[in-house]
């Protein structure tokens, strides 16, 4: 646990970078991000480690400069986890209210989430969260705190995301390496929409999605709560890759030229326009065609950006979503990333801004940033949970809590 | 069922359109060579009203122990009944002898069905020879081909996919019906001959199907012309299924049934077609939410193709629902049809393949055997392997058909998949755009 419980750390394990975020926790009982550290990453594919010791290597670094920059000591972090293993799915509990007079009590909220956590899942994978939802009360729906209320029948929502029990371990066993604590597991997209949504749009229906190196993450809350969480494992790397491959460059030059010329949309404008790449290194110098490159990264981004209209329409939430979508992830920073997403959910689209959030101009304005400032929040709400005495701190026992025992 | 009666070139002139309006449909059977008699031998005896059956054999002592009336032996003089050895050009030419029996046979019906067992002689010869003629005298030609097992490799594949190719272009449709896929339906247990009746089970639920598709006028209908588009070109995979359920719960009964039919691989296959015809039949209780959620089960098999749906409402069939579904897929390009003399007058199947660019690549289930040459040719080839000995093996490597991607940064990882594609290759070369 925390010295100074004042001080939370979000540490992001991605495929492309290693980023560090140190908050704190002001008199005000407001959240202050003091420090970022980040370093490039090189152990990690498809946001799941695949050589453990470089990975490890590069948290240290990352964790090194947020010490620094931060001028704290940092003991123990909230992390962050993604990868292709990872599902979101919401499930329903019922529970009859047995007591002679029906009054609803703490007990039997805990017994209904205990009814919906009780799912069918493959016995190598551990839940990550079980988030409530609303309850409903016999026929009254749309209930957030039924303690109190009278009724026979008491059902309730729980979102539920889980993931591989082993992979999981692989990154909190990298983190441990270092001897530092791991807080609590925290999925990725859930920390990018804590970090970008207001109250207000999570009322409305928002979309959020984290287009990172090698994941893309997304969430839908709606009515104020969270209904679908997904991981895609197609990413930015597969942008660089697509290019390397389709304009016959080395991995590294199509990562250069991602960065600098790709966009989201096939404009007619830039039909005949090349690009002249100046031979360095032993590379020979070459001619790129400019409508080539953006028939590529479009078509990949158009097709990701389907695959996740596809899924969340046909769970009926793509009519929920009034606020828009929200776009964050080092993907964002693609040209016209926006106009494709407002094309393809036929919603206002925007780029992510981490809110009600003060500090590090630099670090809030970053779209990369926003998962690693989002576990920082959620850590905050946490330790706020924890003073208050635990509201419901019982049912959420998440992976982590398990590992530290 | 307007469409096709007055297409029908034979109508005779002075037929007024009423006379066509009233007309019932004449449907004749004819099944070919060994598998196709004892397919139709065993289909006439299942309930089959209003509907002719042939059979023809080279094969007298075959052809005898059938208890059909109707029976010809083809090309008596040739082969003095008693088969063609397995040799399709004795099978084509034989029908070719008896091309005005058969051409007499033909006179006046509206859809023939030819059942065939390709690899052979007889079925793989004369099947393409009975096609042409039947088309010739007006009728419409739908042939179901049975393909061999896997096991009968070389030259009965061969033929077989010769054959096929001479089917397709003769006849108006083509449905395949590769034995192997019958291996999944048995257990260790299941006797010769009741994989035969399985097999010939599965056919007659499928000509019943495509009989009732094609006589009933339904709600939603379909036509030998819709019919016709599905199959037409791509026979290469056509497939088909049919289900029967009742009960209360018989929509979703059905639908487990349709993934379950061998002849859709599990529902793989709905998957890679691009073509899908699902012809719904059910009583007067037929519900809308049931043919919804069929319905809407079978587009979600099958999302990249063009699904034509058709219900008929008949009297018989109430308490249960029955679909049967076509689908086919274009996985080869379409070869450029042959006009059907051409195809009469073609090389025996087995010499064709001397010539790789009179034909296209054959379906990949049937794997033509290396080609025969001759010894001159061969100590061509060989003398251009410079340095190499003369290896035991007469056969020569054969190409992957497959291009393969790499797949750069990812050739290590675990590959993302949805939907069947796999997500780590560039979004540009899966959907085919062109680059330049």
């Amino acid at each position: 646990m925390f010295d100074s419980p004042s001080i939370i750390v979000g540490l992001e394990i991605g495929t492309s970078k290693i980023c560090a975020v140190v908050g704190e926790i002001n008199a005000s009982h407001a959240l202050n991000i003091i420090g970022v550290g980040q370093a490039r990453s090189r152990g990690v594919r498809k946001g799941e480690i695949a050589e453990p010791a470089l990975a490890e290597e590069d948290v240290r670094n990352a964790i090194v400069e947020a010490e620094q920059m931060a001028n704290v000591e940092i003991r123990s972090v909230y992390l962050g986890v993604t990868g292709n293993h990872i599902r979101g799915f919401s499930n329903h509990g019922v529970h009859p209210v047995v007591s002679a007079d029906r009054e609803i009590t703490d007990e039997d909220v805990q017994d209904a989430i205990k009814n919906a956590k009780a799912i069918n899942l493959p016995v190598e994978n551990s839940i990550i969260h079980a988030i409530r939802q609303h309850f409903q009360v016999d026929a009254q729906t749309g209930i957030l705190n039924p303690v109190g209320m009278f009724g026979a029948k008491l059902e309730v929502d729980v979102h539920v995301v889980h993931g591989h029990g082993n992979r999981l371990k692989n990154s909190i066993a990298v983190v441990k390496g270092l001897q530092l604590d791991v807080e609590e597991v925290v999925f990725n997209g859930l920390a990018s929409a804590l970090a970008l949504l207001s109250n207000e749009q999570k009322e409305l229906g928002s979309l959020v999605i984290d287009m990172g190196g090698g994941t893309t993450d997304y969430a839908v809350y709606s009515d104020g709560i969270i209904k679908h969480t997904g991981v895609l494992a197609v990413g930015g790397d597969h942008v660089s890759n697509d290019l390397a491959y389709g304009l016959k460059v080395p991995l590294g030059r199509a990562e250069q030229l991602k960065v600098d010329h790709a966009s989201a949309l096939l404009r007619p404008e830039i039909k005949g326009q090349t690009i002249e790449l100046p031979g360095q290194m032993g590379l020979p110098s070459k001619t790129i065609n400019l409508e080539h490159l953006h028939r590529i990264t479009s078509l990949r981004l158009e097709e990701t950006f389907e695959l996740i209209e596809r899924e969340i329409s046909y769970l009926g939430w793509l009519e929920r979503l009034r606020a828009g979508v929200f776009l964050c992830g080092g993907g964002a920073r693609i040209p016209h990333l926006q106009a494709l997403a407002e094309n393809i959910f036929q919603l206002p689209a925007f780029p992510g801004k981490t809110n009600s959030i003060s500090g590090l101009k630099s670090a809030l304005d970053q779209p990369e940033f926003a998962t690693a400032i989002g576990l920082v929040r959620f850590g905050s709400l946490q330790q706020k949970r924890k003073n208050n005495g635990g509201l419901a701190g019982g049912f959420k026992r998440t992976l982590a809590d398990m590992f530290k025992r | 069922m307007t469409t096709p009666i007055a297409s029908i070139p034979a109508a005779p002139a002075d037929k007024t359109d009423e006379a066509v309006l009233k007309k019932k449909l004449c449907i004749k059977v004819c099944g070919v060579g060994g598998a196709g008699c004892n397919a139709a031998g065993y289909i006439a005896q299942t309930k089959f009203d209003s509907v002719d059956f042939l059979l023809l054999n080279t094969d007298a002592q075959a052809l005898a122990a059938s208890p059909l009336p109707h029976k010809w032996v083809l090309g008596r003089q040739r082969t003095r009944g008693l088969g063609t050895g397995g040799d399709p050009e004795v099978g084509r030419a034989a029908a070719e002898d008896d091309a005005a029996r058969l051409a007499a046979f033909c006179a006046g019906a509206d859809i023939l069905f030819i059942l065939a067992g390709l690899g052979g002689g007889t079925g793989t010869g004369a099947a393409p020879v009975l096609a042409r003629v039947a088309r010739e005298s007006g009728a419409l030609v739908l042939a179901l081909a049975i393909l061999p097992f896997d096991f009968e490799r070389g030259r009965r594949h061969a033929q077989a996919a010769a054959g096929l190719q001479q089917l397709k272009a003769a006849a108006d449709a083509v449905i395949c019906l590769p034995n192997q896929k019958l291996c999944k339906l048995l257990d260790e247990k299941t006797s010769m001959p009741e994989t035969i009746q399985i097999g010939h089970n599965l056919m007659a639920d499928g000509l019943r199907g495509i009989c009732r598709l094609l006589t009933q006028t339904g709600l939603i209908n379909l036509d030998f012309a819709d019919l016709c588009s599905v199959t037409r070109g791509r026979h290469v995979a056509s497939s088909f299924a049919t289900a029967e359920a009742g009960g209360e719960k018989r929509a979703e009964q059905i639908l487990e049934k349709l993934l379950a039919h061998p002849l859709l691989d599990g529902g793989q296959l709905l998957n890679e077609s691009d073509a899908v015809l699902v012809s719904l039949a059910g009583g007067p209780d037929l519900t809308m939410s049931e043919v919804n959620k069929i319905m809407e089960a079978v587009q979600r098999q099958c999302e990249n193709s063009h699904v034509i749906f058709g219900a008929v409402i008949d009297e018989a069939f109430t308490g249960r629902v029955s679909v049967t579904l076509i689908a086919s897929s274009r996985r080869l390009a379409e070869p450029p049809p042959l006009p059907a003399e051409d195809v009469a007058k073609a090389d025996a199947p087995a010499l064709q393949f001397l010539d790789p660019s009179a034909t296209p690549r054959p379906p990949s289930r049937v794997v033509a055997p290396a080609p025969e040459l001759s010894n001159e040719k061969k100590e061509q080839l060989y003398s251009r392997q410079t340095g190499q000995t003369r290896r035991k093996s007469s056969r020569l490597q054969k190409e992957l058909p497959l291009e393969i991607v790499f797949k750069g940064r990812f050739d290590k990882s675990e590959p993302t998949i949805r939907h069947g594609e796999d997500l780590d290759l560039p979004t540009y070369i899966r959907k085919g755009v062109a680059l330049n």
